[in-house]
């Protein structure tokens, strides 16, 4: 029997991360293609109950032990190698975020086969695996056939839709007693919790960043209020700033912060060169202007040609909606 | 203390990437190579411990281009001995790399034991894995990656490391030294070394050439690449068309298929 | 007879004898005093400024004879000529005195004793107390930006006030006690007459005149011993440092690696703390200082002074302090545009600009560089332009051209032109570029570029203290240069223009004679080889940048390019010499902004050309201009009275039909 396909559910802090949906969504597809169960493995103490929102999973293997109530990196390769060893399947998927970042590699040198770090797809026909990774700061994508079983794969966040991988079924949990020692070398001590203070933009993952095109200093809450939704902050473009509608630290541009985020929402915001300068290698820019020229459009993603006054409400009311819906589900 | 600081040259994506004839990687023609960002925070990590502790900073580089003048860089800014593994084209994938890594640290004399092995906790070129996890795991010492704070207490050997979590929380670790670390921001910005210096240091200092021990294949062969490619760039945003309610929608929808809501 | 002040016998000793002692009092402390100072200034480093004695003498003869920057402000500027003046005929006759009251034995007469001496010095005094006055009404009830209302400044004026006073009371007395004889001295004569009409009879005039005499002297020894610690040291500094300014005021200090303590500058930068008169000049024309920048240059010079006197007041002194780092900031060293205004209206001649690049050079050297500039430094180095773009990209300006300009590596061309990164890379600006691609062509122009060889020049890198990543730029371009095939050269950068004329020895000696665009313009216009098919009826005003008009003089060939396009130029009241900067120049573009000023430069300039009348085009000839004007029009809202022109544009404008 082909081994099956494994999907490592992130967990941290007793809560399941979404990527975890992605994933198994990207599982279930794999799965199904090469004709075998697609199974989630969920790591930690006590945290049996999260299971129950593992429905797209046919089943969910389940690894408790105290050394798993903290998160070091080790103690979680040490249990998954364990599970691998002991249950052989043919392909693990590892959410590729900061809470597991160094356990694809680690468990691959662990059992001695492959790794495929940053895939943003994977695909099988007839059997064969195929991944796509991104690299070189996504200038360039390599397709790799990882021959050896088990295939553990890092995978990017945004590989499937969320929602694709969330279904209401109770899959079958099966434990999974695994023997741990408490590494040695490695102590967990504690969480050190977000600052209170000014926030430092260039570290948020979500920036709405207004222009002057936001036409007013209260015209900068309707910005807060999307970030608010996203969980992000504000920024902005220098005249925004020079009107001291923001303070200077969340100054986008030449001579303000160069940011790097996730989602960069540029409202209102012509894309002038030296603003551009500071966020041009944003992940995914989104831009709202009301002239259908504005440079800003060469830079973003994707852009909405209206009014910011009409766009920014709007979208902070079906960001909230979404969440609604999704906490109903959870 | 002794700090080994492990750095590693990748494609500088600041020029335009040109795929090789065979399409299976780059051109190496007009390819610049530059030090990997994050390995240039290890290595400010590194100075700025020697600084607090005292001690010694040596680089270890794998042979690339341009790797002497990120070593002499190095070298400028305050390391004390740089090290050149030759025998190589820089076109070794990350596991093979560390394995090499690996191999060099124990095989030259004087190297090991270090109190901590410090490198980036990422490179843009990583396909096959990480450089920390996998250089720890061959060397038998504890890591952590992401990390963006180190202490140390020297008498007692163990290092207190902050690593990165999502939303900005930091998780506080023991270590026990020695050990291998991955680093995503030195606590200050690297710092700007004159050119002045560097040319200082070119004629004053020398890379140490070590040649590699055996081959390289990190135990598990190098990774076939199939095919590379470069993914469509957009000149121009796709514009999301409707009512303001249907534009939010299908916002929603992309935000939502790539993990943002 | 009028009793002789020197012999005439006081407490029992002649007055000759009171006389040695003061003096030699006097002269004591105040040498003693100099010694200091120019002991301090030796333990600075060398550098010679005896060269071209010729020139030096005839700075001194038209700056400090003449006076002739302090007349950039008319009124204290015509005030200050005459205490200048007064003050050289009342030191004349002061030592005159001195020698006479000394050596009694001297057969020689007092200097009042001379009718045409007497006067001379008369007329003098009142014009200097006139002088005094407005001086004084100037300081005191219209006190000007940075020029402070301190005790230092009011002992001066009252002791220049009793000085000239005593002398001219002196004056007085003696004509009243001295017979008709004396009564053609006008003046002298005139004084007598009020004295008398005040109860003064003949019989007390000679005590009187005794009493001024005295006065008088010990005034001024006591003047003297004060001087050297005062702010009035610049009465005897600043001849010297007229006399020892810099030849080529553009220039940067020589090799060094920057300076943060007394030893590590030289001793003409440390001279200029000691020459300043604390005028304020400086800072009134800094576009930092007006915008509320931390940096008065004034302020600057000023420390250097208090470096010089703690350490001439005890050799090691120091009170812990950190001269670069405490005393002055890096955000002040950084915030110096470099556009020269403070240098070319300090009325001594100071250079403020080596001291910002010596400190600068400090910085770098250690390592103290804020990120975005540190980023602007790895770019250059990497790929030969602060924007952090491929080299291969530099000449996609030309992509949209329907010609493709002559690669000066591969074909020899008449000449090369050098674009300078904003003008290749900045979206904005190359609109512009093509438009001069365009003109030159159409008037047969024979050039080429450099495409993707070509590389910041390095002018600004040098400016922000990094020498050898200009060192590094130069060599690389400098090579670059010898393979290239071409007989002229011509830029569109102003600080191009400005490194490659004064600072690549190679490209000079190699007899490639470089132009700024507005140059070449100027001439095809003049020999008609650019011919204008249609007068361009703007009102216009122009912005001199400060590369291309303080640094090297060239004013004229953009105004007549203006001209020779049909346009009416009307001048901002701050241009030419006293052109205001944009703010962008000495990698000022590269650096955060701190968030103290209240204003920028580039917003200042605009709504000076502004409030010109009817002025519809803010011109100019420089890249960066183009962009922080642009900027600026948006930040003050000008947009919809003034528009940023580049004289290529209009250029192209008037000679295409
Ligand atoms: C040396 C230098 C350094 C600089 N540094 C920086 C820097 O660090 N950061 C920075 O941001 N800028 C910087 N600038 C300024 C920069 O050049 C631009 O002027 C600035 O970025 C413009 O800001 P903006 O896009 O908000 O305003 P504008 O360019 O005026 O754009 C406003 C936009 O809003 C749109 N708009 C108007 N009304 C609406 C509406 N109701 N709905 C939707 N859209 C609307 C308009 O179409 C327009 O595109 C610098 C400039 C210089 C010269
Ligand atoms: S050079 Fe210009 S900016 Fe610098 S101090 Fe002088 S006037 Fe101010
Ligand atoms: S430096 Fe020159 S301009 Fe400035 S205050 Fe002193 S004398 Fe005046």
């Amino acid at each position: 029997m082909a081994g099956n396909v494994w999907v490592l559910a992130e967990q941290w802090r007793g809560q399941l991360s979404d990527i975890t949906y992605e994933v198994l969504a990207l599982g279930k597809e794999v799965a199904t293609a090469l004709g075998v169960d697609l199974q989630a493995v969920l790591l930690g103490h006590e945290i049996k109950d999260l299971a129950r929102s593992l429905g797209e999973a046919n089943s969910v293997l389940y690894l408790d032990h105290t050394a798993l109530a903290t998160p070091v990196p080790e103690t979680f390769a040490h249990a998954l190698t364990f599970a691998i060893r002991a249950r052989r399947p043919h392909v693990v998927l590892i959410p590729l975020t900061n809470v597991n970042w160094e356990l694809g590699a680690l468990l691959a040198a662990e059992l001695e086969v492959g790794y495929v770090n940053a895939c943003k797809d994977v695909r099988s026909e007839g059997g064969k695996l195929e991944t796509r990774s991104l690299l070189y700061g996504g200038k360039m994508e390599a397709i790799v056939n990882p021959g050896q079983s088990p295939a553990i794969l890092g995978i990017l966040p945004g590989v499937r839709p969320t929602d694709q991988g969330r279904a209401d079924a109770m899959p079958p949990v099966e434990e999974l007693t695994v023997d741990l020692l408490e590494t040695s070398s490695i102590r967990w001590k504690r969480y050190l919790e977000v600052e209170a203070g000014d926030i430092d933009i260039s570290k948020q993952e979500v920036l709405v960043s207004v222009g002057r095109g936001i036409q007013s200093r209260d015209n900068v809450a309707l910005a807060e209020d999307l970030a608010g939704a996203l969980g992000g902050a504000v920024c902005g473009s220098r005249p925004v700033i020079d009107q001291g509608w923001l303070p200077l630290s969340r100054q986008v541009g030449k001579s303000g912060v160069v940011v790097k985020p996730k989602l960069y929402v540029a409202a209102g915001i012509s894309g002038a060169p030296e603003h551009v300068e500071g966020m041009k290698n944003s992940d995914l820019i989104v831009a709202v202007n009301s002239d259908p020229q504005a440079p800003i459009f060469n830079v973003a993603h994707y852009g909405i040609n209206a009014d910011v006054m009409d766009v920014l409400p709007t979208l902070t009311e079906a960001v909230h909606s979404r969440k609604e819906v999704k906490k109903h589900a959870a | 203390m002794k700090i080994i600081v492990l750095l590693k040259m990748v494609p500088d994506v600041v020029e335009e990437l040109e795929l090789a004839a065979d399409g299976k990687a780059l051109d190496t023609e007009f390819l610049r190579m530059i030090a990997n960002e994050f390995d240039n925070h290890a290595l400010e990590e590194a100075l700025l411990l020697k600084e607090k502790y005292s001690g010694t900073v040596t680089v270890v580089a794998l042979d690339a281009p341009e790797v002497d003048d990120a070593l002499f860089t190095a070298l400028a800014k305050g390391a004390d001995q740089a090290l050149k593994i030759t025998d190589g084209d820089g076109t070794l994938g990350t596991r093979a790399g560390a394995y090499r890594l690996a191999q060099t640290l124990s095989s030259v004399p004087g190297l090991l034991p270090a109190d901590l092995i410090l490198t980036g906790a990422q490179a843009i070129d990583d396909l096959d894995g990480l450089t920390a996890p996998l250089v720890s795991h061959l060397l038998g010492l504890p890591q952590l990656a992401i990390v963006t704070k180190i202490s140390v207490d020297t008498t007692a050997g163990v290092a207190t490391v902050l690593r990165e979590f999502p939303g900005g929380v930091r998780g506080e670790y023991e270590v026990k030294l020695p050990a291998v670390l991955g680093i995503q921001a030195a606590e200050k910005p690297p710092r700007y070394v004159p050119v002045a210096k560097v040319r200082a240091a070119m004629k004053s200092q020398a890379i140490q050439s070590v040649p590699a021990a055996t081959a390289a294949d990190g135990g598990v062969g190098l990774l076939p690449v199939e095919e590379m490619s470069k993914p469509e760039v957009t000149e121009h945003a796709q514009m999301l068309k409707g009512s303001p309610e249907e534009i939010a929608n299908q916002l929603c929808e992309i935000l939502a298929a790539r993990g943002l809501l | 007879m009028l009793p002789d002040p020197a012999t005439l016998p006081y407490l029992g000793m002649p007055g000759y004898f009171h006389l040695w002692l003061l003096t030699f009092v006097s002269f004591f402390v105040f040498g003693s005093r100099v010694l200091r100072h120019v002991r301090v200034l030796a333990q600075a480093r060398p550098e010679n400024r005896w060269d071209h004695i010729g020139k030096r003498i005839g700075l001194v003869v038209t700056n400090v004879l003449g006076q002739r920057r302090l007349l950039d402000e008319p009124m204290i500027g015509v005030a200050h000529l005459v205490i200048f003046w007064s003050f050289v005929a009342y030191a004349t006759t002061f030592f005159w005195n001195l020698l006479r009251g000394l050596i009694p034995a001297l057969a020689i007469s007092y200097p009042d004793d001379v009718g045409w001496v007497a006067f001379c010095v008369q007329a003098l005094g009142v014009l200097g107390v006139i002088a005094l006055a407005v001086a004084a009404v100037r300081r005191y009830l219209f006190t000007p930006v940075s020029l402070e209302r301190s005790w230092d400044a009011a002992i001066i004026l009252l002791l220049i006030a009793i000085v000239l006073l005593s002398a001219l009371a002196g004056a007085g007395f003696r004509a009243l006690a001295a017979t008709g004889e004396e009564s053609w001295r006008p003046l002298g004569g005139y004084l007598a007459v009020i004295f008398a009409s005040l109860g003064v009879t003949r019989w007390q005039a000679p005590t009187l005149y005794l009493w001024t005499w005295w006065v008088h002297m010990i005034t001024v020894l006591g003047f003297l011993a004060y001087l050297p610690y005062s702010k009035h040291l610049h009465l005897l500094a600043s001849p010297f440092s007229v006399f020892f300014a810099s030849l080529e005021p553009g220039k940067m200090p020589s090799a060094s690696e920057g300076a943060s303590q007394l030893e590590e500058f030289t001793w003409r930068q440390l001279f200029s703390g000691l020459a300043c008169a604390e005028c304020g000049r400086c800072d009134r024309a800094c576009p930092s200082f007006v915008c509320g920048e931390p940096l008065s240059p004034k302020q600057f010079i000023h420390r250097v002074k208090e470096l010089v006197l703690a350490s001439s007041g005890s050799p090691a002194a120091g009170n812990g302090k950190k001269f670069l780092g405490d005393v002055v900031r890096p955000e002040d060293v950084w915030a110096c545009t470099t556009c020269a205004a403070c240098m070319e209206r300090c009325p001594v001649f100071n250079e403020h600009i080596p001291l910002v690049i010596e400190m600068r050079r400090k910085l770098v050297a250690e390592g103290d560089v804020q990120p975005r500039l540190q980023e602007a430094f790895t770019n250059l180095g990497r790929y030969g332009n602060s924007f952090g773009q491929s080299e291969r990209k530099r000449a996609v300006w030309t992509q949209s051209l329907d010609f493709k300009p002559k690669d000066a590596r591969r074909e020899a061309v008449q000449w090369l032109w050098y674009l300078g990164e904003y003008a290749c890379y900045h979206p904005a600006l190359q609109g512009i570029t093509r438009s001069l691609a365009r003109t030159l062509r159409s008037a047969g122009v024979d050039y080429g570029i450099l495409y993707e060889a070509e590389r910041n020049s390095g002018n600004d890198v040098r400016r922000v203290g990094e020498e050898g990543l200009f060192e590094l730029l130069r060599q690389k371009n400098t090579a670059t240069l010898q393979q290239a095939r071409f007989n002229n050269l011509f830029t569109t950068d102003p600080h191009v223009y400005n490194t490659f004329k004064n600072e690549y020895p190679d490209l000079n000696h190699g007899r490639h004679p470089v132009s700024h665009y507005t140059e070449l313009l100027a001439i095809l216009l003049e020999c008609r080889q650019l011919k204008v098919a249609r007068k361009l009826p703007y009102r216009v005003t122009y912005h001199d940048p400060c590369y291309l008009g303080r640094y090297n003089g060239v004013y004229d060939p953009p105004r007549a390019v203006l001209k020779a396009l049909g346009m009416e130029l009307r001048e901002m009241p701050r241009s030419r010499r006293q052109s205001f900067c944009c703010g962008g120049g000495g990698g000022r573009v590269w650096m955060e902004e701190t968030g103290e000023a209240h204003s920028r430069p580039s917003e200042s300039r605009v709504r000076e050309a502004a409030s010109l009348d009817g002025v519809q085009y803010l011109v100019v000839a420089c890249p960066k201009d183009y962009v922080m004007f642009t900027d600026a029009l948006k930040t003050t809202g000008l947009e919809s009275k003034l528009m940023v022109k580049d004289i290529a544009e209009l250029a192209e404008e008037a000679v295409t039909a």
